[in-house]
């Protein structure tokens, strides 16, 4: 008599797997194997948040994971992640001003006229979505034909390299706090695990690659009644950011590429200074005197939000639920989104999805387990009642 | 393209080992650690993988189960895994023959030695969770051994069903002070980690734990004075332990399922257990009609 | 008698503070909130001593400092500045140079605290039994049939019928939650006892049961208490001596009675004739 947990194994998982990339090539004749550029191109907002949540800037291999993962996002970046713990850790960059990007795209939704003028690049923000049928048996001489036709109009004048920031108007005028020392050693989250309570760059690095539509669940509920950011968008940036290592032998920063990024800022409401919070923390009832305030003015609070690609709604979400998270740091949650623990150990893609397959995997042992307990507890139900 | 031994870069490695040391040296305290992404998903044992791929070295012989068993699907995997990525290691179902076992779910039946590692994949390393969402707080609750609304918890349990419920994961309280969740090993395996001479660890992927129980330390479920803790009961209906079907044994955990003819019938979890008992009881038929 | 508890200086301050703070508010200056800084002065050298089977009463209205002060001796907050020493059997333990994890160990073990809001003192998630039984597990009694005991024990002691011990304490009256949450601090005999308000909402009937509860368990196991309200009556029925407190400050303490019959400051004066 075999043994029952025998069946299966290692020739079912094979053949699984090969069916599976039968489907990859299910077209047969008639079809054709994707290749890199058609994926990063034609299949950009794909290919970006692959980038995003694989949390490896590698574009090419990302085009490979979208390939062979048959488009799965989750799956994709998670293909990304596994191969970045093959590889050592060759150098640090220094901080980065990302003032620098060439930007292909900027946005404020705070001011009508921004220093430097938005940009409004490639968006279809206002396209109607309508399905566009005559693409459904496009030509390649016509889809030749658009890049061709786009880069005989493109304008003579040149473009600046970079633009002023936004916020660094209102920070002049001491709307907002005064920006801190930027940390020269930020949280590495793929070095160290996130020990509760977290510092903010934590937070930041874990919301950079997680996964956009948890992102967007966990902002979305603070922005309609579960939380009360209030935000608006300063800026919003997309564009190529200039990466720079210390050089071997000399130590000055050399450019060594460029990675393509979405940067979002929000400013909420404004908040009282630091030290009437604790006063509204106590439940201690003001006496009837008047309060002079003498030193720190209220000002705006910021959200800030950024990952590689081109992902709007990521770095949007990440902006709000940073503010929240600050929030949260420093008054204690008053909902979800506004909770380190939940939000940030809730928000990979790759773990919640490998925790959520695993339900597939046998659970015979534990089941039996369980029953064993059902039974007795019946047992003695039955026992007591009679 | 070629992967290094062991699929992690070195320093990886080196990170984990000084977890696993850590974890050694302050039984049942779980160590953080920064837990690099394996190609294969949270909660498949990526915890436990990480543990395996940082011990093991060329010489080794490995061996590894799910629900008992070599050959379950994600047991399969796992060591061809292994065995693409650690060039030179050998592998075994044996339990006796390894020097390295990862499992899921189950402690080999057979008592392992001194000389024997076994690795634990873990899903969720905190005994306390059930009570505690908080991980600050769990982590205070544990520096101070405050594990009374755990208890609180058995207590409701009886008080509710006379019985506690708890079926796998049970809690189990290390060298007298850190209560760690076993993983989700059954009750019957929980007695088997008290003063074992091999050394188990546990690794949690996703949740970026290593703990360990140290060989020949002590591992006590909680329980009351006076309602001990139990393990699963395999007796029939007239109170006579079941055996497995197989093998006969009547000392082991088993597997219950439907066979074809509609029956419930009972199977070593163990497998290597089972073949076992089965081989030295041909033997012995043998010897018997030779 | 032996003294259970000496406070000293005991001051607390919500806001960043100036030099101005202290000589700029209290009872004089009829406010707690500091005019140059905005800060609040919640308690100011607050001093008093406790002894063995006394119930010493705190009074004053909302914004005096009193709840502050117990939160303080509670470990629920830490004080800005003064000492407070806890005299146990042999051992004495100046309460704000403990570590976090002795303070919690006393509090868990030696003192006990009855809220206003039982939602504070007990988890609305598991049952009245289960609630007291954690104090006891708490304290390492691991045999279920004997906290089992305990439990019923407690409860018929405060009046709560034994066999809905099994109940969720969410499906109680207002006074049988307090009578639960009573019997939960007492379950490990704790030599003190913090009372914030604990009638504060009940019906008067009810208010003078839990009142009379309270007085009983007191003679029986002379606990020491510290009685906190903004109610003469609870002053009046329950304790030997009282503070009254304004502002952050002690304004008047004495023997109940004297503070009553004779109240010296003007506004224990204004508070006892209102209160007639």
């Amino acid at each position: 008599m075999g043994y029952v947990a025998i069946k299966g194994g290692a020739e079912a998982i094979q053949g699984a797997e090969e069916l599976f990339e039968y489907l990859r090539c299910a077209r047969g004749e008639a079809g054709s194997p994707l290749d890199s550029a058609t994926i990063q191109n034609q299949l950009r907002q794909l290919h970006s948040r692959v980038l995003s949540e694989g949390g490896l800037y590698h574009p090419e291999l990302a085009s490979l994971a979208i390939k062979q993962s048959l488009g799965d996002t989750l799956e994709a970046g998670f293909a990304l992640r596994a191969y970045r713990s093959t590889q050592p850790r060759l150098s640090e960059t220094p901080l980065i001003d990302t003032s620098k990007m060439r930007l292909i795209r900027r946005i404020s939704s705070a001011f009508k006229e921004i220093p430097g003028g938005q940009m409004l690049g490639p968006s279809n923000d206002y396209a109607l979505r309508l399905l566009r049928l005559e693409l459904l048996d496009e030509s390649p001489e016509a889809f030749r034909q658009v890049a061709h036709q786009w880069l005989q109009d493109l304008p003579q004048d040149r473009l600046p390299d970079s633009f002023p920031k936004v916020l660094d108007a209102l920070r002049n005028e001491g709307l907002l706090p005064k920006q801190g020392e930027g940390k020269a050693q930020a949280f590495d989250i793929t070095r160290e695990p996130l020990v509760f309570p977290v510092e903010r760059s934590a937070a930041l690095a874990t919301m950079a690659r997680a996964e956009t539509g948890s992102l967007l669940a966990l902002a979305y509920s603070n922005m309609r009644g579960y939380g009360d950011i209030h935000p608006t968008v300063a800026e919003l940036r997309v564009g190529y950011l200039p990466i720079e290592l210390p050089h071997p032998v000399t130590g000055e920063p050399v450019e060594v590429g460029e990675v393509l990024m979405t940067e979002c800022e929000v400013v909420a409401m404004y908040d009282k200074p630091t030290d009437d919070k604790a006063v509204m923390g106590s439940d201690i009832k003001a006496g009837t005197g008047t309060t002079q305030h003498i030193g720190s003015q209220p000002t705006f609070t910021l959200g800030y939000g950024a990952c590689f690609g081109h992902n709007e709604v990521k770095a949007i979400s990440m902006a709000i639920l940073d503010r929240a998270l600050q929030k949260g740091m420093q008054e204690g949650p008053s909902n979800p989104s506004e909770d380190p623990e939940f939000v940030l150990l809730h928000i990979d893609g790759i773990d919640s999805m490998g925790f959520a397959s695993h339900y597939k995997m046998p659970h015979y042992v534990t089941f039996q387990s369980d029953m064993d307990r059902l039974r007795t507890t019946r047992r003695k139900h039955k026992e007591t009642a009679l | 393209m070629s992967y290094p031994f062991g699929f992690m870069d070195e320093y990886a490695k080196k990170e984990v080992r000084r977890g696993i040391l850590k974890a050694i040296a302050i039984p049942g305290y779980q160590v953080p650690y920064s837990s690099r992404e394996m190609p294969m998903g949270r909660g498949f044992g990526t915890g436990g993988l990480q543990l395996t791929l940082a011990a093991i070295g060329p010489n080794d012989t490995l061996k590894v189960i799910d629900q008992g068993s070599d050959d379950s699907v994600n047991a399969v995997n796992l060591r061809s895994f292994i065995e693409m990525t650690c060039p030179g290691i050998d592998t075994t179902a044996s339990t006796e023959e390894a020097d390295i076992i990862q499992s899921r779910h189950r402690i080999p039946e057979k008592p392992l030695s001194e000389d024997q590692l076994l690795v634990l994949q873990v899903p969720y390393p905190d005994a306390l969770v059930v009570v505690e969402a908080s991980e600050e707080k769990r982590k205070q609750m544990h520096s101070e051994a405050d594990y009374s609304r755990l208890l609180v918890k058995l207590y409701e349990d009886i008080v509710k069903f006379g019985e506690i419920t708890l079926s796998h994961r049970y809690p189990t309280r290390i060298n007298g002070h850190y209560v760690i969740d076993p993983s989700p090993i059954p009750r019957w395996d929980v007695p088997r980690l008290h003063r074992a001479a091999n050394l188990t660890l546990l690794g949690a992927g996703r949740e970026k734990k290593i703990y360990a129980v140290p060989p020949y330390t002590a591992a006590e479920p909680l329980e009351f004075d006076d309602i001990p803790f139990r393990v699963e009961d395999f007796r029939d209906e007239h109170g006579h332990r079941r055996r497995c079907q197989r093998c006969s044994t009547d000392d082991s955990f088993l597997d219950e399922f439907i066979n074809e003819e509609g029956d419930t019938v009972y199977q070593c979890s163990d497998s290597d257990y089972c073949n076992t008992r089965l081989l030295s009881a041909s033997a012995i038929k043998e010897r018997c009609l030779g | 008698m032996d003294k259970v508890l000496s406070v000293t200086g005991l001051g607390k301050c919500y806001g960043k503070g100036c030099p101005l703070c202290i000589t700029a508010t209290g009872p004089e200056h009829d406010t707690n909130l500091c005019p140059y800084c905005g800060t609040v002065v919640a308690a100011h050298d607050v001093s008093f001593d406790l002894h063995e089977g006394e119930i010493l009463g705190i009074i004053g209205e909302s914004g005096s400092g009193k709840s502050t002060a117990v939160k303080c001796l509670y470990f629920d907050d830490a004080p800005d500045s003064g000492e407070a020493v806890f005299h146990d059997g042999e051992q004495s333990h100046a309460l704000f140079d403990l570590n976090a994890a002795q303070q919690r160990r006393l509090r868990n073990h030696r003192f006990s605290m009855v809220y206003q809001n039982p939602n504070l003192g007990l988890n609305f998630g598991i049952s009245a039994g289960g609630n007291i039984a954690e104090r006891l597990l708490m304290s390492d009694m691991l045999d279920y049939a004997r906290i089992r005991k305990r439990v019923k024990e407690l409860l018929s002691r405060t009046e709560v019928l034994p066999s809905r011990m099994d109940e969720l304490p969410k499906n109680f009256s207002g006074g049988m939650q307090q009578r639960v949450q009573i019997a939960k601090a007492l379950s490990t005999n704790p030599p003190l006892l913090f009372l914030d308000e604990v009638t504060t909402g009940l019906d008067l009937s009810v208010q003078a049961a839990i009142l009379d509860l309270i007085l009983e368990i007191q003679q029986e196991l002379s606990t020491s208490m510290i009685v906190v309200t903004h109610d003469l009556g609870v002053i009046r029925s329950l304790t030997n001596r009282t503070l009254v407190m304004k502002y952050g400050r002690i304004i008047e303490a004495g023997l109940t009675d004297q503070v009553l019959e004779d109240p010296q400051h003007a506004y224990t004066q204004r508070l006892v004739a209102s209160a007639l």
